[in-house]
C-alpha cells in the first residue's frame, strides 16, 4: 500500500512541479495546491497507513493500537496554512491582473526586461 | 573599576548628547562635552604614579564567559601613554572646536560622533580581549566615517568617508581573521595569556598568517603605504576631527596594535623586516608627497601618513631585541622602541598644533591654499608663533621636542646599518640613508607651510573680508600643545621615567628592568653622525627648497593612471560593474526561473547525498495490504492529475484538482484520519468555489506562449523531482533508527482530558502552533480584504507594479 501511495505522491508532485513552472498564474497557483495535495499524503503515509484504530480513546470497537496520531495532527495544521496561502495568492492574482492587465509571469517582470 | 568607567563615560555622554543639546539651547554644548575627555584625563593621570612604578591594573567584566570573551581592561604603561593622548587631546580639540564651529552646524551630531569615537578609541587600547579590541576598533572606524561626512552635503566629504570606512573597514575584517588565528594558536582570546605563550607559538603553522592578517588590519589602520590613500581624502572632516582622529589618536591605533603584539609576534624575522620595510616606504613616499601638495591640510596629511611610517618603523628596528642573544646588544635595539614611543607623544604635541593652526588659518582667511596664503606674519602673529614651533619640531630642529626623538631615529637607523646579527646585513645599509632623504623632504615642507603661509604679499588671499588674529579661545589649545613641544625639550626625562618607561616593559616583558631599557634622553650629545645628519638635512633641505621650482617637475613623471588613487577607484568601479553583471545574470525577475533554481538545487544536492552516500532504500516488506477500490482511487487521481496539464479550459482543471483533493479526503478515511477527511472535504469544496468566483474576473486560459525547448526543461525537471521525492520517500518509509513519539500522545486522556488524540495534540499539547496557525489565517484574511477592498488610487495604475 505505501508503495503504491508513493507512486501517486510521485505523479502528483510531478504534475505539480510542472505547473508551477508554467507562465499562467492561475496554472502556477494550481500547481502549488496540488504540490500541497501531494505533501499531505507524503506525511500521513510516511507515518505508515492501516496499522491501527483511528485516534479516537474510549471508542467501544477499539480495543487494538491507534493509529499515529501526530502525523494527522501536522496535516490539520498544513491543510488550514495551505488553504490560507491558496486563498491569498488567487486574490494576488487577481489584483496583479487589475493593475497590470496581464496574467502572464514573462509579462510581468519589470520594465527592464520588456 | 576607573578604566572600565573611562571607557563607558564617553559613550554614556554620546547617548545623551541630544537629550542636553535639546534642553540646553542658550548655551554651546562644547562645555558639557568637555567634561567627559577631562574626567578620564584626571581619572587616569592620578594612576601615573602607580603605572610608573611597574604596576599594572586589570578588571574583568564577564560578558561571554562560555567563549571566552569577556569585557577585561588592563591599564599598563603601553596602554597609559595612548590613554593620556586620547583624553588629552581630546580636551584639547572640544575646547579648540567650541570656538572653530558655528553654532548653526549640526553640534549634537558632531559631538556624539565625537564621543562615540572616544570611547571607542579608549576601549582599543584599554581592552584586554581581542574580541573586544576587534569591536571597538570597528567603532572607531564608523565614529571616523561619521565625523568625515559631517558635511554629508559635499561631495568630497562623502567619498573621503566611504574610501577611508572601505580601507579601514577591510584591514579590519582581516585583523578579526587574524585574531581567530590566534585564538586558534592558543586557545584564548585575552592578549597577556598569549603573549605569555609566545615562544612556543612561532612554530605553528598559523604564525605567519595571522601576523599577515594583524598587519593588515594595523597597516590600513595607520595609513601605512599603499593603504595611506585614505587619510588625505579624510581632510575633508572640519579641522578639529583632522587634528584628533587623522594625526593624534585613531590613526595610532594600528601603532598600538603592532607594539602591543611586538612581543607575541617578533619572534619570527618577517615580523622585524615587514614592519621596519613598510615603515620606510610609507615615512619616504609620505614626505616625498607632502612637498607637492598646495592644500595645506593635504600637506599635513601626508606629513602625518610619513611621521607614522617613522614610528611604524622604530618599531620594527625594535622589535630586533627579540633575536639577540647578548643582553647589552638587545637593549640597544630596545631604545628604538623607546624613540617610537617618544616620537609617537612628539607627533600628537606639534601635528595637533599644526591643524589647529591651519584651522586658524582656514577659519580666518577663508582659505588654506598655498598658493592664494601669505603675508600672515604681521597680522597673525600668536597663530605665526605656533607654525614656526610645530614646523621647527616637525623637521627635527632645536630646541624642539622633535629634536631629541628625530635624533634618536637616526641613532637607530644608524645601529641597524651596522646590525652584524642579519644575514642580509648589507640591505639594512639603506635603513639610514633612506631615513636621512625622506627627513630632507620632510623639512622641505615644514619650511613650505611656514613660508608660503606667512611671509610674501597678501595679495591673492580673498578679499571679501578683513582678516584678523584668531579669538582667544582657539588659540588656547594650539598654546597648551606647543608648550609641551618646548617643555618636552627641555625635560624629557621626567617623561622618560613616568610615561614612557613602564610602556617599555609592556612592549619588552622580561627582558630587562625598566631602568636599563630607559635611557637618559640628552639633548646634546656631542658632535656624532647624528648631529651631523640633522645638519646635513637643514642644509641640504634649505638648497631644495629654493631651488623646488626646478625640480617640482618630478611630480609629474608618474602617469596618472599609475596613481594608487586611479588604481582604487578603478577596483571599485570594475567591482561593482563586475557584481552588477553577475547579479543580472540569474536575477531575471522570471518567476519560473527562481522556481528552476529551487529545483536543480534540490535535485543536486538531495539527489546528489543521497547518491553520495548510497541512501537511497527499497522493501515493501511492511506495506499493508492492499484493495482493488483503492487502486482505482489511485489510479483516478493519477489520471486527474496528469490531465490537468492537457486540460484546454481552467475550469476543467479546476476541477480535476477538486478531484484529487476528494480523493485524498477519501484516502484519510480509508487511513483512519477522521478529523482529516473532514476538513479536507470542507476546505476542498472552499477552494475550488474560491477558483471558479476568481475566474469572473481573470480572462481565459489561453495556449501557453512557451517554446519547445522551455517545455521540454520543464517536463524534465518535473520528472526529475517526481521521481526524487518517490525514491526518498521510499528510502525514509524504513527509516527505524529513532524511537516514535508518538505513544506519548496516547495519554491524551490523562494529560490533556480529551479522547480526540488529534484533537488534543491541536488545543493542548501543540496549542502554541495552533494559535500561529490563527495568526497566519488572520493575516492572510486582511490581506485579501485590503487587495480586494482599497480600490487603486486614480492614476496608480500604470505605475504600481
Amino acid at each position: 500500500m505505501e508503495t503504491l501511495m508513493i507512486l501517486l505522491i510521485g505523479v502528483l508532485v510531478s504534475v505539480a512541479t510542472y505547473l508551477v513552472l508554467s507562465r499562467n498564474v492561475i496554472r502556477v497557483i494550481l500547481g502549488t495546491a496540488v504540490l500541497s495535495h501531494a505533501v499531505h499524503l507524503l506525511i500521513l503515509t510516511i507515518g505508515e497507513v492501516k496499522k491501527g484504530e483511528a485516534p479516537l480513546l474510549g471508542n467501544q470497537t477499539a480495543n487494538g493500537p491507534y493509529t499515529d496520531a501526530l502525523p494527522q495532527a501536522l496535516i490539520l495544521t498544513a491543510i488550514v496554512i495551505s488553504f490560507a496561502v491558496t486563498a491569498f495568492v488567487l486574490v494576488l492574482a487577481f489584483r496583479a491582473y487589475k493593475t497590470n492587465g496581464t496574467d502572464d509571469l514573462e509579462q510581468l517582470r519589470g520594465d527592464e526586461h520588456d | 573599576m576607573t578604566i572600565h568607567f573611562a571607557i563607558i563615560f564617553p559613550l554614556l555622554m554620546a547617548a545623551l548628547i541630544p537629550f542636553i543639546y535639546k534642553a540646553f539651547t542658550k548655551v554651546k554644548i562644547g562645555w558639557f562635552v568637555l567634561l567627559a575627555p577631562v574626567t578620564v584625563f584626571i581619572l587616569l593621570a592620578r594612576l601615573i604614579p602607580l603605572i610608573s612604578s611597574g604596576e599594572t591594573q586589570t578588571h574583568t567584566y564577564e560578558w561571554i564567559p562560555s567563549l571566552g570573551i569577556n569585557f577585561t581592561t588592563y591599564l599598563d604603561g603601553l596602554s597609559m601613554i595612548f590613554g593620556l593622548l586620547i583624553s588629552g587631546v581630546g580636551a584639547l580639540v572640544v575646547l579648540y572646536s567650541i570656538f572653530y564651529l558655528s553654532t548653526k552646524e549640526a553640534l549634537h551630531n558632531f559631538y556624539c560622533y565625537l564621543l562615540l569615537f572616544m570611547g571607542a578609541m579608549l576601549g582599543v587600547v584599554f581592552s584586554d580581549n581581542l574580541m573586544v579590541l576587534y569591536a571597538f576598533w570597528e567603532l572607531t572606524s564608523v565614529s571616523s566615517f561619521l565625523l568625515i561626512a559631517f558635511w554629508h552635503h559635499r561631495r568630497a566629504s562623502k567619498a573621503g568617508a566611504r574610501k577611508s570606512m572601505l580601507i579601514t573597514v577591510t584591514g579590519g575584517i582581516a585583523m578579526l581573521a587574524g585574531f581567530i588565528m590566534l585564538h586558534a594558536m592558543t586557545d584564548t582570546f585575552s592578549i597577556r595569556a598569549m603573549i605569555a605563550q609566545a615562544p612556543s607559538l612561532v612554530e605553528h603553522t598559523l604564525f605567519i598568517p595571522a601576523m599577515i592578517c594583524v598587519l593588515l588590519g594595523a597597516f590600513t589602520k595607520s595609513a601605512q603605504f599603499p593603504f595611506h590613500i585614505w587619510l588625505p581624502d579624510a581632510m575633508e572632516a572640519p579641522t578639529p576631527v583632522s587634528a584628533y582622529l587623522h594625526s593624534a589618536t585613531m590613526v595610532k591605533a594600528g601603532i598600538y596594535v603592532v607594539a602591543r603584539l611586538t612581543p607575541l609576534f617578533a619572534y619570527d624575522l618577517t615580523w622585524f623586516w615587514t614592519v621596519m620595510i613598510v615603515g620606510l616606504i610609507t615615512l619616504f613616499w609620505g614626505s616625498f608627497n607632502a612637498v607637492k601638495q598646495t592644500d595645506l591640510k593635504a600637506l599635513l596629511a601626508f606629513s602625518t601618513v610619513s611621521q607614522l611610517g617613522l614610528i611604524m618603523s622604530l618599531l620594527g628596528i625594535g622589535s630586533l631585541a627579540f633575536h639577540v642573544d647578548i643582553d647589552a646588544t638587545a637593549i640597544i635595539y630596545t631604545q628604538a622602541a623607546f624613540a617610537a614611543l617618544f616620537h609617537l607623544i612628539n607627533h600628537s604635541t606639534f601635528k595637533g598644533a599644526l591643524f589647529m593652526m591651519v584651522g586658524i588659518i582656514d577659519h580666518e582667511a577663508g582659505t588654506r591654499d598655498i598658493r592664494r596664503l601669505g603675508g600672515l606674519m604681521t597680522i597673525m602673529p600668536a597663530t605665526f608663533t605656533i607654525a614656526v614651533i610645530g614646523s621647527m619640531s616637525m623637521a627635527g630642529l632645536p630646541p624642539f621636542n622633535g629634536f631629541l626623538s628625530k635624533e634618536m631615529f637616526f641613532t637607530s637607523a644608524l645601529h641597524i646599518a651596522e646590525a652584524d646579527v642579519l644575514s642580509r646585513a648589507s640591505a639594512t645599509a639603506l635603513v639610514p640613508v633612506i631615513a636621512w632623504i625622506a627627513s630632507v623632504f620632510t623639512f622641505i615642507y615644514c619650511m613650505i607651510i611656514v613660508v608660503k603661509t606667512f611671509f610674501g604679499t597678501t595679495e591673492k588671499l580673498p578679499q571679501d573680508r578683513k582678516i584678523h588674529e584668531a579669538p582667544l579661545g582657539m588659540l588656547i589649545s594650539p598654546f597648551v600643545l606647543v608648550f609641551f613641544v618646548i617643555a618636552i625639550f627641555f625635560f624629557p626625562n621626567v617623561l622618560a621615567t613616568y610615561i614612557l618607561a613602564p610602556a617599555m616593559v609592556s612592549i619588552y616583558p622580561g627582558l630587562a628592568s625598566m631602568q636599563e631599557m630607559t635611557p637618559h634622553v640628552y639633548a646634546w650629545h656631542g658632535f656624532n653622525t647624528e648631529l651631523i645628519m640633522t645638519l646635513g638635512v637643514v642644509l641640504l633641505g634649505f638648497v631644495l627648497y629654493r631651488t623646488l621650482a626646478v625640480w617640482r617637475r618630478i611630480y609629474n613623471t608618474l602617469p596618472a593612471q599609475f596613481t594608487l588613487n586611479h588604481v582604487f577607484n578603478r577596483v571599485l568601479s570594475e567591482g561593482e560593474n563586475v557584481s552588477s553583471f553577475v547579479t543580472k545574470l540569474y536575477m531575471t525577475s522570471s518567476l519560473r526561473h527562481y522556481s528552476l533554481y529551487i529545483y536543480v538545487f534540490l535535485i543536486v544536492i538531495i539527489g546528489g547525498y543521497f547518491i553520495v552516500n548510497d541512501a537511497f532504500r527499497f522493501s515493501m516488506a511492511n506495506n499493508a495490504e492492499i484493495h482493488v477500490y483503492e487502486v482505482l482511487l489511485v489510479f483516478m487521481m493519477a489520471v486527474a492529475a496528469v490531465a490537468m496539464l492537457f486540460v484546454q479550459s481552467r475550469v476543467t482543471a479546476t476541477v480535476l484538482n477538486g478531484v484529487i483533493g476528494f480523493g485524498i479526503s477519501i484516502f484519510f478515511v480509508i487511513f483512519r484520519a477522521p478529523d482529516l477527511a473532514l476538513t479536507q472535504l470542507i476546505v476542498e469544496s472552499v477552494t475550488t468555489v474560491l477558483f471558479l468566483l476568481c475566474f469572473t474576473y481573470l480572462p481565459a486560459w489561453k495556449p501557453e506562449k512557451s517554446s519547445r525547448r522551455e517545455k521540454t526543461t520543464n517536463a524534465f525537471i518535473a520528472l526529475f523531482v517526481g521521481a526524487l521525492v518517490v525514491l526518498v520517500s521510499l528510502s525514509v518509509l524504513h527509516f527505524n533508527e529513532f524511537k516514535t513519539i508518538s505513544s506519548f500522545f496516547e495519554n491524551a486522556y490523562e494529560l490533556a482530558g480529551g479522547k480526540n488524540i488529534v484533537n488534543t495534540i491541536l488545543g493542548d499539547f501543540r496549542a502554541f502552533d495552533t494559535m500561529l496557525e490563527v495568526v497566519v489565517l488572520c493575516i492572510a484574511g486582511i490581506g485579501v480584504y485590503t487587495m480586494i477592498k482599497f480600490r487603486m488610487r486614480k492614476g496608480d495604475d500604470r505605475h504600481e507594479n
